[in-house]
């Protein structure tokens, strides 16, 4: 078996070499190719520009996964200076299982980034290359044999047809990349939604409402003293209370 | 002759450069064959920089067909099993039909 650069120059050729065989009126075949080049390079722009949808989405579901980190953060200090180390540790489980994805997510997004500006690039060699197309079949058309522009036109042809491929797959795997992004940060939604992990953000989070109970208690307690202390005059309480009775 | 960078480019090199080539090209299999990664991507990236360094980059509108094609040096290596078995993993471009 041949190695991986061998392997893909063997498909290569088998791929193009039909490009090769198929052109057989060369003026005809010319205009004919011209135009799907067109229609091709059109598709790649498409998929890049789907590619940079994709990127942008997920850098907005990432803020707001970001943000249940920052929270859940939050909530294990606050369970701490209540003293509930077990709602502490409870908080900062759930911290680390979204965190792992994110920092999935993150170094995917590099990958994706530099795919990215590779695609742009691409794009461009292949834009000049259908543009020298443009201009070669017309001198194809007006100087050439039958025969020699048909040599010619198969060159051309493969020559562009090896660049719309290469952006192709490029375009391909960009894509594949963010779908694997994507799943990701569906994991954690589907985590949420699951009750695995409650949904960190609404207000319904068991965390939450335990820390909000433990705050209600501590405030009871507070304006309780408060109120001891304003009704008592500093006295005992149980004196208040004859007070209000004989009232 | 002109070798392709997959996702990069097209370079011109001397015919000289071939064997080295098909060295690191073996090297880059061992590495599928044996599920090692890192080896995978050390070895594309030695294919891609030995290009690199002794190729002149074809001009944009330059319309030349390549001789060799090398893959892209983030190649995952399960897109590297794809690519050995099966040619799917080359999209279809109708671009002479």
């Amino acid at each position: 078996m041949p190695g991986l650069m061998a392997r893909l120059s063997l498909i290569f050729k088998a791929k193009f070499s039909k490009a090769l065989d198929r052109a057989e009126n060369p003026n005809e075949t010319l205009d004919y190719s011209y135009e799907e080049q067109l229609r091709q390079l059109q598709n790649v722009k498409r998929g890049i520009a789907d590619v940079t949808t994709a990127k942008k989405r997920l850098e907005l579901q990432y803020t707001s996964m970001q943000q249940q980190v920052d929270k859940l953060d939050g909530q294990a200090r606050d369970a701490l200076k209540a003293n509930r180390e077990d709602l502490a540790r409870e908080a900062l489980t759930r911290k680390a299982a979204v965190q792992g994805q994110l920092d999935g997510i993150m170094q995917q997004g590099q990958q994706l980034e530099a795919q990215q500006s590779k695609l742009v690039e691409g794009e461009r060699t292949l834009q000049a290359k259908v543009e020298a197309f443009r201009t070669q079949k017309e001198v194809i058309k007006a100087q050439y044999s039958a025969a020699e522009a048909q040599v010619r036109i198969g060159e051309a042809a493969t020559g562009i047809g090896e660049q719309m491929a290469d952006v192709g797959l490029a375009v391909q795997r960009a894509k594949d990349k963010t779908e694997q992004m994507q799943a990701r940060a569906n994991a954690i939604d589907e985590l949420t939604a699951s009750g695995a992990l409650t949904d960190l953000t609404s207000s319904g989070d068991d965390i939450d409402r335990q820390l909000a109970q433990i705050s209600q208690g501590g405030q009871v307690d507070d304006e309780l003293a408060k109120l001891k202390a304003e009704v008592g005059g500093g006295g005992e309480a149980p004196k208040a209370i004859e007070g209000e009775e004989a009232k | 002759m002109i070798v392709r960078l997959l996702g990069e480019g097209q370079f011109r090199v001397d015919d000289s450069l071939i064997g080295r080539l098909n060295e690191l090209d073996a090297e880059v299999e061992k590495a599928v064959a044996a599920g090692d990664e890192r080896a995978l991507w050390t070895g594309l990236q030695a294919l891609a920089d030995a290009v690199r360094e002794n190729g002149v980059k074809l001009a944009d509108d330059d319309l030349s067909p390549s001789d060799a094609v090398i893959p892209p040096e983030d190649l995952s290596l399960e897109e590297a099993r794809e690519l050995l078995q099966d040619e799917g993993f080359i999209p279809d471009v109708p671009v002479a039909s």
